[in-house]
């Protein structure tokens, strides 16, 4: 009746899981006790969990990344502790099958589950507003998508109290992730998992795209796009082309898993090799469609807190599409000791060098955007600065890798672990922090407690060099990755060093939860009601704060670079707004709960393929398609926004805008 | 999304073939999408988004068509491509998927031209030409495994009926797609929306063939050689 599931599955014998469980069960239950007794429902229900407005969907898969950092911090400081002590005779106080579940857990739910929402909420929200338009191009997929991606999490964070997670590694390599050497549910958890959130980014990236090439506003041609638009194009790009590699190489190894195939497996003329191969001609990709957002936000940053346009906009856009094309050229450079030969290695080695110059390209436009601009340290600038150094660092170790006879010493060592951190650290969440920080009062309508802002950051930036350059010295020193136990007790100093190091970035994160926090309960202290907080050159600055669901009262004529800019100073100079624009309904698309039941049947799903509970999958593969047909038939899909309210919203802004620029600012 | 959109999307869509991304002139009339009129019209975004939803399928059977590639040689001593596969039934099998291409087409023109009837005579010839494919794939699968030559036997079978088997998977899909379609002509007749889904159903269904193509040329023609 319940497949492989019974009481065995229940962690009670161990007792961290066990007790992280718990306390997992009871805050859950707490929360959504208290949203029950405030009578909350009817309003999530309404406003967020229906919700097809690209900004709400932002929002919310936002604060999925940050609730998911936090999980893959835990998994983070566990492992930093545990190898602190495990030297010498001691064994530290992680058994390894637990360890290994630790490290693979961490790997997942950092990429797919805290950098990846992070990213493509952060698109959601911003790229429709910069564009000038109402919303993405399929406002209900765009819904299904988000949920889909927290049904994943749902799945993956249920592994911890049910069962148990893949004990292989971030990416699963056979042979050791098939049946035979992993005969429990945890890899079954981390494909069904990532399967589904995998398509969920698979849509979201199709939605972006056709957003971008087909949805601007008037006068919005391609090299009038803001930077972050140009790199969430290419980033999307990049999923359509990779992500699709991903459902396929993991549906290879779900069927040598489940029906006894032979793709991957050591008998019947199975390749492992061919796995390792698919999987990072979706994975090199992978690390482009983070890194790439990352840099539209640094973009859009260092202009604004500039004061200055974008430097060698052109040049940055033709390194983007650059980058977005090599970055498929480069996958067999994880794996340079496969044995391929000297002419792929060297091939692949030079392709790996050759990414790094338009990378150079963006840095040395950054920098030259800041020379002679009038720099203002707001938070989002330093993130962008502490990128800069770090990212230029944590690149040149890459090129380092990218050498193969170096890489022959280096692969699998705490210097590469070292390498990805530097640059995912570095870059992307760094990146996601400056937009969280920049968009923060254009999605509330309040800006961010500054002086928190500031802490967190300085920890995360000391934190990260005291945690991370250890590692690459005992990297030089022999030191593997996914090692529960070292002999060597001289390797001490360097790991309780680099612990003291994830502490420090510990303290950051609690400055930022802080931060929250004290930020929601002064909004009006912080509040920001023209829009324009940080003195912005794009679009979604013209609009209000928070921008009412129609973003746009009228789609924006634009013409030229930097939309609002130009506009924003010749309203300056004449005193005065532009005419009010003549006001006309609009359409607007209803809400709808279609995207959050797929997501229910896709987690019933899900969840019954891992412990084989057959009847129940054939349930959840009928409900999908009965919300497909149900759907289908949905009439009156889009409400009317009368033409007085739109008129009312957009005179409140009007009055607003034109009491800041006009009384408060000179011509710059 | 305002009140032109509904007006365009109205229009038959033979409207405007060769202005593709015509950047003068001034007005409702102009093509948009391209930064110049703002928004494209529903019609082109959700063309579009099949589009590159159809491009990201086929490298989704890319990869497992790379898969088949390496592992055709991997027969661990079993039978090979040559000794299993039949050319016959796999030419039928091409010819019903062309046939229902063509008739899929037919019924696209008699949707333009808001013929019910032959829409409706057209998507079932489509359909019923698709369950016969399907049921001849399906005869295929159970022979060779009849014949011990099933998936499990080597990693040149895994692949080739993972291949072939998500081809079928797609037709399926697209055969449940297609009855949900009919009844929606059925009962809505020619809406806007309706419209557009049979637009993308008519682009599935031949990317459905483009794919067997390579399919037919790969597996079965080299496999027989």
């Amino acid at each position: 009746m319940l497949g492989k599931l019974n009481w065995s599955a229940i962690p009670f014998g161990e007792p961290i899981p066990l007790v992280t469980g718990i306390v997992l069960v009871f805050g859950i239950s707490a929360v959504l006790a208290l949203i029950t007794l405030k009578g909350w429902w009817p309003y999530l229900w309404r406003e967020w969990i229906t919700s097809v407005d690209h900004k709400r969907i932002g929002v919310m898969y936002c604060m999925l990344a940050l609730v998911m950092l936090l999980r893959g911090f835990t998994d983070a400081i566990m492992m930093r502790s545990h190898l602190a002590i495990a030297a010498g005779s001691s064994q530290g106080y992680l058994p390894p099958e637990h360890y290994n579940q630790i490290f693979s857990a961490h790997g997942t739910i950092m990429i797919f589950f805290t950098a990846m929402p992070f990213v493509v909420g952060l698109m959601n929200f911003v790229v429709p507003l910069q564009l000038g338009v109402r919303d993405v191009a399929f406002p209900t997929l765009n819904s299904v998508s988000f949920w889909l991606t927290a049904s994943g999490v749902l799945l993956i964070n249920l592994s911890l109290v049910i069962g148990e997670f893949a004990r292989t590694g971030w990416l699963a390599y056979p042979p050791l992730s098939e049946l035979q050497f992993s005969p429990g549910v945890g890899v079954d958890y981390y494909l069904w998992s990532i399967q589904i959130a995998g398509v969920g980014t698979l849509l979201s990236g199709i939605n972006l795209v056709t957003t971008i090439l087909k949805m601007r506003a008037p006068g919005m041609t391609y090299t009038r796009m803001p930077m972050f638009c140009w790199t969430a194009l290419a980033s999307n790009l990049l999923i359509v082309a990779a992500f699709p590699i991903l459902t396929a190489t993991l549906a290879m190894l779900t069927l040598d898993r489940y029906l006894g195939f032979h793709f991957f497996t050591n008998d019947g003329g199975g390749n492992a090799m061919m796995y390792i191969n698919l999987i990072w001609a979706w994975g090199h990709p992978e690390v482009y469609i983070l890194i790439l957002p990352a840099f539209g936000v640094f973009s859009e940053v260092i202009s604004t807190f500039s004061s200055k346009a974008l430097f060698g906009y052109r040049s940055m856009v033709l390194a983007t599409m650059c980058i977005c094309v090599l970055s498929f050229l480069v996958w067999l450079h994880h794996f340079f000791t496969m044995g391929a030969g000297a002419d792929v290695n060297g091939f692949f080695g030079v392709m790996t060098m050759i990414i790094a110059v338009p990378t150079g390209v963006k840095i040395f436009n950054w920098l030259f955007t800041m020379y002679g601009g009038r720099v203002r340290f707001e938070v989002p600038m330093l993130w962008s600065i502490g990128f800069m150094v770090t990212f230029v660092i944590g690149g040149m170790t890459g090129v380092l890798l990218a050498v193969p006879p170096a890489d022959f010493v280096l692969h699998n060592s705490l210097f590469l672990v070292a390498h990805f951190h530097n640059v995912i650290i570095g870059g992307v969440l760094f990146g996601a922090f400056a937009g969280y920080t920049y968009w923060f009062p254009k999605a509330f309508g309040f800006k961010l407690h500054d002086g928190l802002g500031r802490a967190a950051f300085w920890c995360w930036l000391t934190g990260f060099y005291i945690a991370f350059m250890p590692l690459y010295a005992l990297g030089l020193m022999g030191a593997t990755r996914r090692m529960q136990h070292y002999d060597d007790t001289g390797w001490q100093p360097l790991m309780i060093t680099a612990f003291v190091g994830a502490v420090i970035i510990l303290t950051g994160i609690g400055c930022q939860v802080l931060q929250l926090i004290v930020s929601i309960r002064q909004r009006d202290r912080n509040r920001d009601l023209s829009g324009d907080p940080w003195d912005g050159r794009s679009l979604e600055w013209s609009t209000a704060s928070p921008p009412p669901a129609f973003n746009f009262a009228v789609l924006p004529d634009v013409q030229g670079e930097e939309a609002y800019w130009g506009v924003k100073q010749s309203a300056i100079e004449d005193k005065r707004l532009a005419d009010e624009p003549e006001y006309e309904p609009i359409e607007m698309p209803r809400n709808t709960p279609t995207g959050f039941i797929t997501a229910f049947f896709a987690t019933i799903t899900g969840f019954a393929l891992i412990w084989h509970i057959w009847w129940l999958v054939i349930l959840g593969l009928v409900g999908a398609y009965a919300v497909f047909v149900i759907f289908a038939w949905r009439q009156d899909e889009e409400y009317t926004i009368p033409v007085e309210e739109v008129a009312a919203i957009d005179r409140k802004r009007r009055h607003y805008r034109e009491q800041r620029l006009v009384a408060d600012r000179k011509p710059a | 999304m305002t009140a032109t959109t509904e007006q365009r999307d109205a229009r038959p869509p033979n409207d405007d073939p060769h202005q593709i991304g015509r950047s003068n002139g001034e007005g409702a009339d102009r093509v948009s999408g391209h930064g110049d009129g703002g928004p494209a019209d529903k019609r082109t975004v959700v063309g579009f988004g099949f589009w590159i939803f159809l491009l990201s399928d086929i490298i989704m059977f890319s990869a497992i068509f790379a898969a088949y590639a390496v592992l055709e040689g991997a027969t661990d001593g079993g039978p090979t491509s040559r000794q299993l596969f039949d050319i016959d039934n796999a030419w039928v099998e091409t010819l019903c998927l062309l046939f229902s291409s063509f008739t899929c087409g037919l019924a696209t023109i008699a949707a333009e031209r808001r013929n019910v009837l032959w829409t409706q005579a057209f998507l079932l010839a489509t359909g019923i030409l698709g369950a016969v494919f399907l049921a001849l794939e399906l005869r295929e699968f159970v022979d060779l495994i009849d014949r011990g030559a099933g998936p499990q036997r080597s990693a040149f079978l895994s692949s080739f009926f993972t291949l072939v088997g998500c081809h079928g998977l797609h037709v399926t899909a697209g055969l449940l797609w297609l009855g949900t379609m009919m009844a929606q002509v059925w009962t809505r007749g020619f809406q806007p929306n309706i419209a557009r889904r049979l637009m993308c159903f008519s682009l599935f269904w031949h990317a459905l063939d483009i794919i067997w193509v390579a399919l037919f040329t790969i597996v079965y023609l080299f496999g027989v050689r």
